[in-house]
């Protein structure tokens, strides 16, 4: 399903690579926990997936597409198969949720049938059948990004990808966007989620690939989170820009 | 959907930048107004060559007692001169290239001054005898004016040979220094013009950067993503161009038409058949431009 083979990633002006030789494969079906500090490379990973990086070295395959290889005019068609979640939400501040949803739809030129139906059936999934026309702004966060994940999946993905999530979220709140994507997870859609936050890792019981400065520290299967590394870096500010 | 989800788009865009969008709307419409009036106006030098071209004769002035004494030295033309004239332009080798000429004597010249002249104070002072005895020659190609000059220059009695061509070129190549100024001023516009379109999608793709890296994030095609900033800068241009098409169409009708055209009622204009020529191409000018404009601006965003 995803597959990442001796994977170099340096960035321009820095001498030290985000990624160093980092080989990985992920089963579909599976939950995968990226853990690690920040700058250890787990965001540079979810790039190479959603191939808005290139590597420097190395192969990535998704879904059978080799992720260097693509031409461009083909990403477009291979982004469709995924989902993407932030910890930013990154929702349109002037639509409503159900516009929002719809917005995936629409840009892949589906039918408005097709569209006033597989909407309202999302949200409700994702808990938000009846704020369909709100706005974002009057929603709180842990709903923001149930509209979020709502977006991610309504085209039905086989692969969703989450960036810290849970990173701007209360721990209550938090849980219940865990238990959304466990819920997804359980349709068969193989999640990956790059996280900091400790208790959802060591509740879930899930693999868990834990980055450091660049290479893999550690790959345990139903694992807690118990650091290879002494980890000095838990105390980390919600970075994402607010609606 | 898909139509009405690209024309929200471009809606959604075109109001949220007015002013940009407007000053676009003002920009085409001058550049173009500009470019379609130089158009005419070479549209109407072409018309008045045609024209000119065909009614200009050569003339052959003949000697009279007032003439230069170093061209004319026995002064007056006498008939024998006339008659030497008159049987070279019957000469089978000159009368191959004459359509039709025809003598004005005299008192002919000074009636023609007369009404030319009519409340000049020079009609007063003028005596016949002053005015040259005149052969005008109309030839089949007006182009061929140096055969005659060829011919008759040099005769005794005969004082000058003169293409009405030459008077004209004069004034063509006014007429036509204006009009590339004013195709020089147009292109400077039609730059100008790119510019501020390109500008103006850049800062609409800017100020709805979210909207694109959602799309992007979700897998719209390129060309999707493009087509509400390029149709955009396009829907701007085109209003800007209709506008200055009714501009020029205007300018025929009420200047040209309505005002020259009855002061000048001897000179043929342009009329609104060659206004509708040029209109469509302003029109597909502005479009293509500002499509190309945009398009090229809209690009960076869309670095995958």
């Amino acid at each position: 399903m995803i597959s990442i083979s001796n994977v170099t990633k340096t960035y321009k002006g820095s001498p030290k690579p985000a990624l160093d030789d980092v080989s990985l494969e992920i089963e579909k079906g599976d939950f995968v926990f990226l853990v690690g500090a920040s700058g250890s490379g787990k965001s540079s990973l979810l790039r190479l997936m959603l191939r808005e990086e290139v590597p420097s070295k190395g192969e990535v395959f998704v879904l059978g597409e080799n992720l260097v290889a693509i031409p461009s005019r083909r990403v477009p068609y291979f982004r469709r198969k995924i989902g993407v979640v932030f910890q930013d939400f990154r929702l349109l501040p002037n639509k409503t949720v159900f516009q929002n949803v719809a917005f995936t739809l629409e840009v892949l030129g589906k039918s408005s049938a097709f569209i006033s139906e597989a909407v309202p059936e999302v949200l409700n999934l994702v808990g938000l059948g009846e704020k369909a026309d709100r706005l974002p702004s009057e929603l709180s966060g842990g709903e923001q990004q149930r509209v979020a994940v709502a977006r991610a999946i309504v085209n039905k993905p086989a692969i969703l990808l989450a960036d810290e999530p849970t990173g701007n979220l209360d721990p209550a709140t938090s849980a219940g966007i865990m238990a959304l994507l466990e819920k997804i997870n359980q349709t068969g859609t193989t999640v990956v989620m790059a996280t900091h936050d400790v208790g959802t890792v060591d509740r879930l019981k899930r693999r868990v690939v834990e980055l450091s400065g660049g290479l893999i520290m550690r790959d345990d299967r139903k694992s807690g989170y118990q650091h290879a590394l002494p980890n000095t870096d838990q105390i980390d500010l919600p970075a994402g820009e607010q609606e | 959907m898909r139509l009405g989800f690209v024309f929200r788009e471009i809606t959604q865009g075109l109001r949220r930048n007015v002013s940009m969008v407007i000053s676009i709307i003002l920009v085409t419409f001058l550049s173009l107004t500009f470019v379609g009036t130089a158009g005419l106006l070479q549209a109407q030098i072409g018309q008045m060559k045609t024209y000119w071209y065909d009614r200009a004769q050569v003339a052959v002035y003949l000697c009279t007692n007032t003439s230069p004494a170093d061209v004319c030295p026995q002064g007056e033309a006498s008939s024998d001169v006339k008659a030497t004239v008159e049987a070279k332009l019957k000469d089978p080798t000159l009368a191959s290239f004459v359509s039709k000429y025809y003598f004005e004597d005299h008192k002919a010249a000074y009636k023609k001054f007369q009404e030319q002249f009519k409340g000049n104070s020079v009609a007063k002072y003028v005596t016949k005898d002053q005015l040259n005895e005149t052969f005008w020659v109309k030839l089949k190609d007006p182009n061929k004016s140096a055969v005659i000059a060829e011919t008759f220059t040099g005769i005794a009695g005969v004082e000058e040979v003169r293409d009405q061509r030459s008077y004209l070129d004069q004034i063509f190549s006014i007429l036509n220094a204006a009009s590339i100024a004013a195709i020089g001023i147009a292109v400077i516009m039609l730059a100008s013009s790119a510019l501020l379109i390109s500008t103006t999608i850049r800062l609409s793709a800017f100020s709805r950067r979210r909207e694109i890296g959602i799309m992007r994030l979700v897998g719209a095609s390129n060309f999707f993503i493009q087509l509400p900033f390029i149709l955009e800068g396009v829907v701007a241009a085109a209003i800007g161009s209709v506008l200055a098409g009714v501009a020029v169409l205007a300018l025929v009708q009420f200047f040209v038409q309505g005002y020259l055209a009855q002061k000048l009622p001897l000179t043929s204009f342009v009329d609104l058949s060659d206004g509708l020529v040029i209109v469509p191409l302003l029109v597909l000018a502005g479009v293509l431009l500002a499509g190309l404009a945009s398009g090229v601006a809209i690009r960076r965003y869309l670095k995958i």
